[in-house]
């Protein structure tokens, strides 16, 4: 490339640039900032940087919990969503047929409700007088008093049905791409169905593998909404500490400091990930 | 029609003989819908042959193959492999492998673990060192830790030959395995497959629609046309004594000529070609009811002054006049227009030994009653022609 398409190429790097430094560079440096500001302060009597680092230390020692709540759950999110997904995209990929599109766009549909209201109608769905809990109640598979609201499954099941359909999309564009010749070349090398899907067909979808469990990982983890409306406080996850750090306490380092960490952490957990699964195994 | 490769020299039977030790369809019969790709099919491939298919796109030759290696499921009939029914067998418990069209190698492992890959799946003993010999005999010893997308087109089907090949299958299916490589390329792989077919003797089943393909390569050819198959035989035997239009054009070349059938003896058959009394032998017949095609290969056909003797007793055409004239070095192509309108090809030999002729030049033709033969006028002049490499 000449020097004069690498101006080029500049100039058209500028507005995402520009984007990057107004909405990402500008608000991480306030926060990493506020992170590091005297505890003391507050909304009414401003801050002061006193580069204080023992915030850090103090969101660890109190929400230590709520952190690895968190990622707890995003991960059993995630490999629900795997599961579901896999089966989904699967069958969409090479059994739909003629039923593909309409299929996908039904993946997509839930969509068009507001992330919100769905939500709240599993409240509804799975509350104590509701159908569910009163079958369960009836068949003895849950006890008189057992509910399914404010448990961790609620939780779990509301951020994996939440998040199912940004682990489906990436899963079918890369099984959709497998040609099944190779699915019927390992069968021709006696390899039965089973061991075709390990040995083929998983490999080669790997790349959706990876990018769908990040798609779902990384939000689900940082969710707060399923575990405030699905969940008690036994059920509280990181981002609704840090949510009512803000906007009831008041406490503006300590919530900073907790979002650093969890950014860091996610970031530096999905690097590992990439590289191990990744590079080796993918094209 | 169904027959039966004369190498095996049994009469078609019924019903699956428990004795034969090839490969042995017995009324395969494979429809898609209403489209009938494969119909009620005999064939007898002999252990160890080198056997192939051969027909345009669409005849079912690859559907064929492909309820060979258990892809498809036949709507009835029966494939046995010496006395066994693998009709209905998963295609991971018979001993068939297949070289795709496509090569179909597997993009995520490398040329050593796609060649491992059948050998794996088996529990075989010593994976690593067969994989050796077996990327030697193919010449890609030092390309084995390479993926597929890093070789070349040709070295790529080496390695789909390779993984099929180590199983060492009882019967190997080629589909169009050379059909993605250019000319020179194919015609060296012609004789690589050849000589490994040799070494190692196993059945080899080859599809492909290029006859000069397998003409070269197999001992046994069967023509299929329209889900059926037309003949089957030596190349040499194909070639020679063509029996349907299909065969004598898809086949190389053939002049078929309008004519009645005036008499027919024990051993020679008289016809009547526009006026002019030709005689073919009785075997080399293959006509039913008055009217035939009277057929000569171009290269069969000499060519000479009007009037002149040419060394072919028997059938001699007079009032052609030379249309077209094509010198291509070893032999020069004449299209001759006869009194009846139709053009004629002749190929004539540059020996030496005749003159060239020019468009426009009086000619008389003639050939020996022993090449010519004589088919079905039912049948279509045109059906087999190619238009594309002719």
């Amino acid at each position: 490339m000449t020097r004069r398409t690498g101006g080029l190429g500049y100039l058209l790097l500028a507005p995402a640039a520009l984007w990057l430094v107004l909405f990402f560079v500008v608000p991480f440096y306030s926060l990493v900032a506020t992170s590091l500001f005297d505890p003391a302060g507050s909304d009414f009597r401003g801050y002061e940087m006193t580069y204080h680092w023992q915030n850090y230390t103090d969101a660890v020692q109190e929400y230590w919990r709520p952190m690895l709540r968190s990622l707890w759950y995003g991960a059993l999110a995630t490999f629900f969503c795997l599961i579901l997904g896999y089966v989904l995209a699967y069958a969409i990929a090479f059994k739909a047929g003629r039923w593909k599109n309409l299929m996908l766009v039904l993946v997509i549909a839930p969509f068009f409700t507001s992330f919100l209201v769905r939500t709240l109608s599993w409240k509804l769905i799975l509350a104590d007088d509701g159908w569910i809990v009163d079958t369960l109640q009836t068949l003895h598979l849950l006890g008189e008093d057992g509910r399914l609201l404010v448990t961790p499954f609620a939780v779990v099941m509301g951020l994996t049905y939440n998040f199912l359909p940004f682990m489906v999309l990436p899963l079918y564009a890369s099984i959709d791409k497998i040609d099944h010749r190779l699915i019927e070349a390992a069968g021709d090398l006696y390899a039965n169905p089973v061991v075709g899907f390990f040995k083929v067909t998983w490999p080669l979808s790997l790349p959706g593998v990876i990018s769908g469990t990040l798609l779902t990982f990384i939000p689900a983890s940082g969710d707060y909404i399923n575990a405030q409306l699905l969940g008690g406080p036994n059920q509280r996850m990181v981002g609704g500490v840090i949510q009512s750090l803000f906007t009831d306490a008041n406490d503006y380092p300590t919530a900073a400091a907790l979002s650093v960490i969890m950014m860091v952490g996610i970031v530096a957990m999905v690097l590992v990930y990439v590289r191990r699964a990744g590079t080796e195994e993918l094209l | 029609m169904s027959q039966v490769a004369e190498t095996s020299g049994a009469p078609a039977a019924p019903a699956p003989d428990a004795s034969y030790d090839g490969l042995r369809l017995r009324n395969l019969t494979k429809s898609f819908g209403a489209f009938t790709a494969v119909d009620d099919l005999d064939l007898d491939v002999p252990r160890g042959s080198f056997f192939a298919l051969l027909g345009p796109s669409g005849c079912g030759k690859t559907t064929t193959l492909r309820m060979v290696a258990g892809l498809e499921t036949p709507t009835s009939g029966s494939i046995t492999l010496a006395g066994q029914d693998i009709t209905y067998a998963k295609p991971y418990k018979r001993p068939v492998n297949t070289v795709f069209q496509s090569y179909a190698l597997f993009p995520h492992l490398d040329i050593h673990e796609n060649v491992a890959f059948g050998l794996k799946r088996r529990k075989a003993k010593e994976v690593d060192a067969q994989v050796k010999e077996m990327l030697d005999l193919v010449e890609l010893g030092v390309q084995a830790r390479k993926r597929p997308t890093q070789l070349s087109g040709g070295q790529q089907q080496r390695v789909a030959l390779a993984r099929a090949l180590i199983n060492k299958p009882e019967v190997l299916l080629l589909d169009e395995p050379l059909g993605a490589l250019d000319l020179k390329l194919r015609r060296s792989m012609q004789i690589e497959l050849k000589r490994i077919q040799v070494d190692v003797g196993l059945t080899f089943i080859h599809v492909t629609h290029d006859q000069e393909e397998a003409m070269t390569m197999a001992d046994t050819v069967a023509v299929m046309n329209q889900g059926v198959i037309e003949q089957m035989g030596s190349p040499a035997d194909l070639y020679e004594n063509p029996r349907s239009t299909f065969v004598a054009n898809f086949l190389g070349q053939s002049n078929l000529i309008e004519g009645r059938i005036t008499n027919r003896a024990a051993d020679l058959v008289t016809v009547d070609m526009q006026g002019i009394g030709v005689s073919i032998p009785a075997d080399r017949a293959h006509a039913d009811g008055d009217m035939g095609w009277v057929g000569i290969r171009p290269e069969k056909v000499l060519i000479g002054e009007p009037g002149a003797t040419l060394d072919a007793p028997g059938n001699t055409i007079p009032g052609g006049v030379i249309s077209d004239v094509s010198f291509v070095g070893v032999s020069t192509q004449y299209l001759v227009r006869m009194p009846w309108g139709q053009e004629i090809q002749v190929f004539a030999q540059n020996t030496g030994r005749t003159r060239l002729f020019a468009q426009g030049e009086s000619v008389e033709l003639s050939w020996r009653p022993e090449y010519a033969f004589l088919l079905d006028h039912a049948q279509d002049a045109t059906a087999g022609a190619q238009k594309d490499d002719a």
